[in-house]
């Protein structure tokens, strides 16, 4: 695995690809995932900044306060999100389109705003109802975040999470349930006249996305050797949006492609200074105005394709066949 | 087999179903007509649990489903199609035939995931199944095709052969030649008249008289949510009371 890792990084140092680098590639591409997983099934949810947060603060709580080994943190953190994103989606997900986005918004503004105010919470109850007596409590360090996390994250455990996460998506979208995710994106009432149950479907759905995004934040805690609250906020929520919208939604590897993309970008394009965040933005706006299947997506390409030749050899546009 | 007693649902002001009593029995074919506007929809849509009475009760087989949710009612054997055709577009032929077959997949999520034998083994079979349906509709040479790209009498049949994927005893068939040409009325007239030899009760809302006349058994005719004239349909085609909904008096 350290050979293979080096081969690959042999190849992609030059044009700025540090391993770093290649890690928070590996971790965004997991988060796109989990994003493509709610929009192939038609749920535009923006929760997942929120549970990435959840899965990062409860295993770094749990490597560095009870000595954790990643493996059984991971576990515990996803876990965690599971349970919590199961009585949220129950009532969240009756809501469609924007008004789920903005629900789910919410979701993320409560964890954020959690994970900054829970020290003085818990200093409060303690002085309250234990009459502890106590100046100051820290837990999880406010704004100032859990700091001097041990970099525990390696780059096989990323190459091997994709690769099992992989796996298992290719299996589930052949199955039954991964066909009525896809009727429930089309059309709700249609799939529900079939005999699915789009409620089970979408809280599902919705469940596995968490505990992806959770498994995500435990990595992501792990790299960065310090987890704040801000590391976590509508910022974020809309970059794994971005991941999966860059890359496509068509087939499993866009949201991958999505996540590398927008990951590796800014170190390519290093030489820009700063106008390397320009670059992200330019290149998400050129592909959803003329790849609007994203990246990963051969129709879009041949659509994209068939019209600039056409502009190219100066015909006018033709109606499409068949009206797709 | 279904039996509405009762049968109304109001929005609002509007009174769309007013104490509606119909009766399907097995192996038969019942015809639903009526002007535009009439609740020939809305009492499909309250049958297959879009929609819900506001009183009165429907019955499947002796229990009631005017409660239940739109997919317990499917599983326990209701299927349908739309008047204006609502396929899953972007998924092929086949796929929405697989779609269908949903309710009778019993393979949980774990076991697709593990591949295990019992998983591959329901998957052979309902793929084969869905075969044989496409043949039946002639819609083997597009099975790998989205539904939105096929011709509008492929839409036609894929939505039926989506329906009895299912595996339902009752179809409901929401106006089902809407936009086709005589001949192909005929044609799909003669799946129709398949089904109740295949054991299947159908109730069918079509406007095209001949259609009525080639496969239904009885008519219930339904003009500002109530059932006006129930018979034969040539009892019905000569009831005045009929021909005054449709045409006006004289």
């Amino acid at each position: 695995m350290d050979f293979l890792i080096e081969a690959i990084l042999s190849v992609v140092r030059p044009i700025g690809i540090t391993e770093p680098v290649l890690q928070f590639m590996l971790v965004n591409a997991i988060l796109g995932i989990s994003m493509y997983l709610l929009l192939r099934t038609g749920m535009f949810s923006l929760a997942n900044a929120g549970f990435m947060a959840i899965g990062a603060y409860v295993s770094v709580l749990l490597t560095k306060e009870l000595d954790f080994a990643l493996g059984a943190a991971l576990v515990v953190a996803v876990i965690v999100c599971a349970l919590i994103a199961l009585p949220i989606g129950l009532p969240v997900l009756r809501l469609r389109d924007i008004y789920l986005a903005i629900a789910t918004i919410g979701f993320g503004e409560v964890v954020r705003i959690f994970f900054l105010n829970v020290d003085n919470m818990i200093l409060s109850y303690l002085n309250t109802f234990q009459d502890a007596g106590l100046r100051r409590y820290e837990l999880v360090g406010g704004g100032r975040g859990v700091r001097n996390v041990e970099r525990l994250t390696e780059t096989w455990h990323l190459i091997v999470f994709l690769i099992v996460i992989i796996f298992l998506l290719t299996r589930l979208q052949r199955s039954r349930f991964g066909r009525a995710m896809v009727a429930v994106r089309q059309d709700e009432r249609v799939a529900a006249n079939m005999g699915i149950n789009v409620v089970y479907v979408k809280n599902m759905v919705f469940v596995l996305s968490a505990m992806l995004a959770g498994a995500a934040g435990v990595f992501n805690g792990h790299l960065t050797r310090i987890v704040t609250p801000e590391m976590f906020g509508f910022d974020r929520a809309v970059d794994i949006l971005a991941y999966a919208v860059l890359g496509g939604t068509s087939v499993w590897a866009g949201p991958i492609v999505g996540g590398f993309v927008l990951t590796a970008l800014p170190e390519v394009l290093r030489r820009f200074n700063e106008y390397r965040g320009v670059f992200n933005g330019l290149v998400l706006l050129l592909v959803i105005v003329y790849l609007p299947g994203g990246l990963i997506n051969p129709q879009g390409w041949r659509k994209l394709w068939a019209s600039a030749r056409r502009r190219l050899t100066g015909q006018p546009a033709q109606p499409e066949a068949g009206g797709g | 087999m279904l039996v509405l007693e009762n049968v109304s649902r109001h929005f609002g002001g509007l009174q769309a179903l007013s104490g509606v009593n119909l009766r399907v029995e097995p192996q038969r074919v019942v015809g639903l007509i009526g002007p535009n506007g009439a609740g020939k929809t809305t009492l499909i849509n309250n049958i297959s649990g879009l929609d819900h009475p506001s009183s009165g009760h429907i019955l499947f087989d002796g229990q009631p489903i005017h409660r239940r949710a739109p997919h317990r009612i499917a599983r326990a054997g209701v299927a349908r199609t739309y008047q204006n055709i609502r396929l899953f577009g972007e998924a092929t032929t086949f796929e929405n035939v697989l779609i269908g077959q949903h309710g009778q997949g019993r393979a949980s999520m774990l076991e697709a995931i593990a591949f295990w034998p019992s998983f591959r083994r329901e998957e052979r079979t309902l793929r084969e199944r869905a075969r044989e349906l496409l043949a039946q509709f002639d819609l083997m040479d597009v099975a790998d095709v989205p539904a939105a790209n096929l011709p509008y009498g492929a839409q036609r049949r894929l939505e039926m052969a989506r329906a009895l994927a299912t595996n339902p005893r009752l179809v409901l068939l929401d106006e089902p030649t809407a936009g086709m040409n005589p001949s192909e009325t005929r044609a799909l007239g003669e799946q129709i008249l398949r089904l109740p030899q295949m054991g299947l009760a159908v109730l069918v809302i079509e406007h095209d008289m001949s259609l009525i006349h080639q496969v239904c058994d009885e008519v219930y005719v339904l003009n500002f949510g109530q059932i006006i004239a129930h018979g034969t349909p040539a009892e019905v085609r000569d009831d005045p009371v009929v021909i005054e909904a449709y045409l006006g008096k004289e």
